[in-house]
């Protein structure tokens, strides 16, 4: 069996590899794909920490945060477009109407 | 209904089922035709008001995840009360910009769901999906203006950060779930109890992302780029709403999990928020008096305003934690009237936010400046207003926690954000209006619910007592 | 370690005869491009226009619906395990549960955003003000 700490350490890296999309990618769509990763990094801890328990719990938890994760992304998408509609650009260096 | 598992949800159920109604009324609503909508909200709201009274002093819990005990029920009523005075505001700014009625009511009541869930979840991951429901109602609340960039933009910026945010927290209850076993907040702290950081060195992780996750959501510094820009593109009244009720409710569960699940571990975290509490007290003061925006200012003021209520949690004694109660409650009426005047001087192509369009305001409208004056002036902590009451307490129990130099930079910081808000109340005062268009007129509706948020505030400002006991008596049965 | 050298085999195997395949067209085979082999559909319509063109918003309603639908679908799984577990309590639960999906269900049907005719959705919507 693969041990509890090789699992913690991919989704670590996981969550590095999102965190580190967020701040240097240049394309909003990416970056909400960015937070989706880090999102399943998490869930790949919870399952891993659930298995080494030896209960179903953080296969349950994964449930609810995939659940939250899709509703995250139908809201976010949603205001990209609206933000699309105003600047014809995904680029967020293009939004700057408000000081950053 | 009583003595059931059902007991302690039974406030979340109001608000939710008035949720689920105001979005069916929406559904079948014809074209053109208008539905008292906001009537059903402040129905549901009511009833969730009735149902707290009911179930104060009895401690229930349902399926042990949701808790009604005394401190969830006390920001339970803080929340209740600024969603009536969100609604009883946003009638008339809604028909100004002719903005989805049914929608934005329904995105007010699940949001205010999210909230009520928030305060009074016992379990980690209960926690994070009232968070969820909470921030994605008002990340669409903020963004409702869709025909407005500066909305559309501040709604990105908040729910990307929002969304980067509540993955840290996320990865938090993760490793708190892997080293402790449980979710449930209970369990965690019994298991913490008797552990030493030593023992686990992932505990101090978990410890370090939750922290960072709270950060955020009560824009603490350093994670409190997003708020600035979120509170100035969002509508006014939106602002007031999420400046007030987020706060509130991140606050309660910042409050709970770490004054009860990691109270063992107090030695560990409380320096750093030290750091914390200081720096967003001197960032959000210093900052703020740069502004000519006055909802950007007042988005600094909300800042610093966070700095002193993590004041009250470092000094953890039973007096900073009564504080914090009566400080959310003080800060949630005071700034959500202050936001519902800005709110309703917008006009329909231009937001009035402007320091200078408030010069002369006391020529045109003279009741509504000297309301306004009354809210600045309780958001400085200056007597007889109950701003004094909550920054007094607060600080008082930082004295007597031994943490001086935390009550010092506070009445310092205190002391300068008065300057910025007198700016308003002087140009309002002794300015001239130099050829701006003309402001709107107010509509019964909201110089209702303005009446009785500067009631309250004077009320809680000379006639603290009562209220103070209500929130020395709620802290005394979880901590 | 030597129960895994069997699958390591098989993956070597695999793709060591789908490269050796298509390099061996690659040499082999005769190059004759035309316009209608070049073509994304060699046989069938022929093809209107560029693929990167702006799609109606309609599609990604449809979509975000779909996807939160779909999800939400992934709760009956569980509960359908733990079917006998949970009994009547646990029945009650799911369809309160999809009980709260149904009214988001009739809000985005009432809303037309499941109309797809580019007409239908106005004239509905126009109905009762006539009648």
């Amino acid at each position: 069996m693969i041990p509890l700490g090789h699992y913690l350490i991919v989704s670590a890296i996981l969550f590095a590899l999102g965190t580190a999309g967020v701040f240097m990618r240049r394309n909003l769509i990416t970056i909400l794909l960015s937070i989706e990763i880090m999102l399943n990094a998490v869930n790949l801890s919870f399952v891993a920490f659930g298995r080494a328990q030896g209960t179903v719990d953080g296969q349950i938890i994964t449930f609810f945060v995939m659940t939250v994760a899709a509703a995250e992304a139908a809201v976010g998408l949603a205001i990209i477009i609206t933000l699309y509609r105003h600047r014809e650009s995904l680029n967020p260096d293009a939004f700057t109407t408000l000081k950053w | 209904m009583f003595n059931s598992a059902f007991d302690a949800i039974v406030p979340l159920l109001c608000v939710t089922l008035a949720a689920l109604a105001s979005m069916s009324a929406e559904a079948f609503r014809g074209k053109g035709e208008r539905m008292p909508i906001g009537g059903l909200g402040i129905v549901g709201l009511a009833g969730a008001a009735v149902s707290c009274v009911l179930l104060w002093n009895r401690n229930t819990s349902s399926f042990g995840v949701i808790v009604a005990d005394n401190f969830g029920l006390f920001v339970t009523m803080t929340l209740i009360i600024v969603g009536l005075l969100t609604i009883m505001f946003s009638s008339q700014v809604l028909d100004l910009h002719d903005l989805p009625r049914g929608e934005y009511y329904t995105l007010v009541l699940f949001a205010i769901a999210g909230m009520i869930m928030m305060a009074t979840a016992n379990d980690l991951l209960v926690l994070f999906i009232a968070l969820e429901i909470m921030s994605l109602a008002v990340y669409v609340l903020t963004g409702i203006r869709r025909d407005d960039q500066r909305s559309s933009e501040a709604a990105f910026k908040y729910f990307l950060l929002g969304a980067f945010s509540s993955a840290f927290f996320l990865y938090g209850i993760a490793f708190t779930y892997g080293v402790t076993g449980s979710t449930r907040l209970d369990r965690v702290g019994t298991f913490l109890a008797a552990q030493s950081m030593a023992d686990n060195p992932l505990l101090l992780v978990a410890l370090g992302l939750l922290l960072v996750g709270f950060a955020f959501k009560i824009s603490a510094v350093p994670f409190h780029m997003w708020t600035p820009d979120a509170y100035e593109g969002a509508p006014a009244i939106v602002t007031g709403f999420m400046s007030t009720g987020v706060k509130a409710a991140a606050f309660a569960a910042f409050a709970r999990v770490f004054l009860s699940a990691f109270e063992p571990f107090s030695a560990d975290w409380a320096p750093v928020v030290w750091v914390i509490a200081a720096a967003t007290m001197i960032l959000g003061t210093v900052v703020g008096v740069a502004q000519s925006n006055l909802k950007r200012m007042l988005a600094y003021s909300s800042i610093a305003h966070g700095g002193y209520l993590l004041v009250g949690l470092v000094a953890a004694n039973q007096v900073g934690k009564a504080a914090i109660l009566f400080y959310l409650l003080a800060y949630a009426v005071t700034n959500l009237a202050a936001f519902g005047v800005i709110a309703m001087l917008g006009a329909r192509d231009r937001a009035n936010d402007e320091l200078r369009d408030y010069a002369g305001l006391w020529q045109s409208h003279p009741a509504l400046a000297a309301l306004m004056t009354v809210c600045l002036l309780s958001l400085g902590g200056i007597p007889p207003t109950v701003g004094f009451i909550g920054k007094w307490y607060i600080f008082s129990a930082a004295v007597g926690s031994g943490y001086y130099g935390l009550a010092i930079i506070g009445v310092l910081t205190s002391v300068i954000s008065v300057f910025f808000y007198l700016r308003v109340v002087v140009m309002m005062y002794m300015a001239e209006r130099d050829g701006a268009p003309a402001l709107p007129r107010v509509g019964a509706v909201g110089m209702t619910a303005l009446a009785i948020a500067i009631f309250a505030i004077f009320y809680l400002g000379i006639l603290p007592t009562a209220v103070l006991d209500l929130a020395a008596a709620s802290i005394s049965t979880i901590f | 370690m030597d129960g895994w050298l069997g699958v390591l085999i098989m993956i070597g195997l695999g793709i060591g005869f789908a490269g050796v395949m298509v390099g061996l067209s690659l040499l082999l085979g005769p190059k004759n491009p035309t316009p209608e082999k070049l073509a994304p559909y060699e046989c069938g319509m022929a093809a209107v226009g560029d693929a990167r063109e702006r799609h109606s918003v309609k599609f990604y309603l449809v979509a975000m619906i779909f996807l939160l639908f779909d999800i939400e679908v992934a709760f009956l799984y569980p509960w359908a395990l733990a079917l006998r577990d949970l009994g009547w309590p646990g029945f009650v639960q799911i369809v309160t549960f999809f009980l709260i999906l149904l009214v988001g269900y009739v809000y985005v049907w009432r809303k037309g955003v499941l109309d797809w005719g580019p007409v239908s959705s106005r004239v509905r919507s126009q109905r009762p003000k006539a009648a």
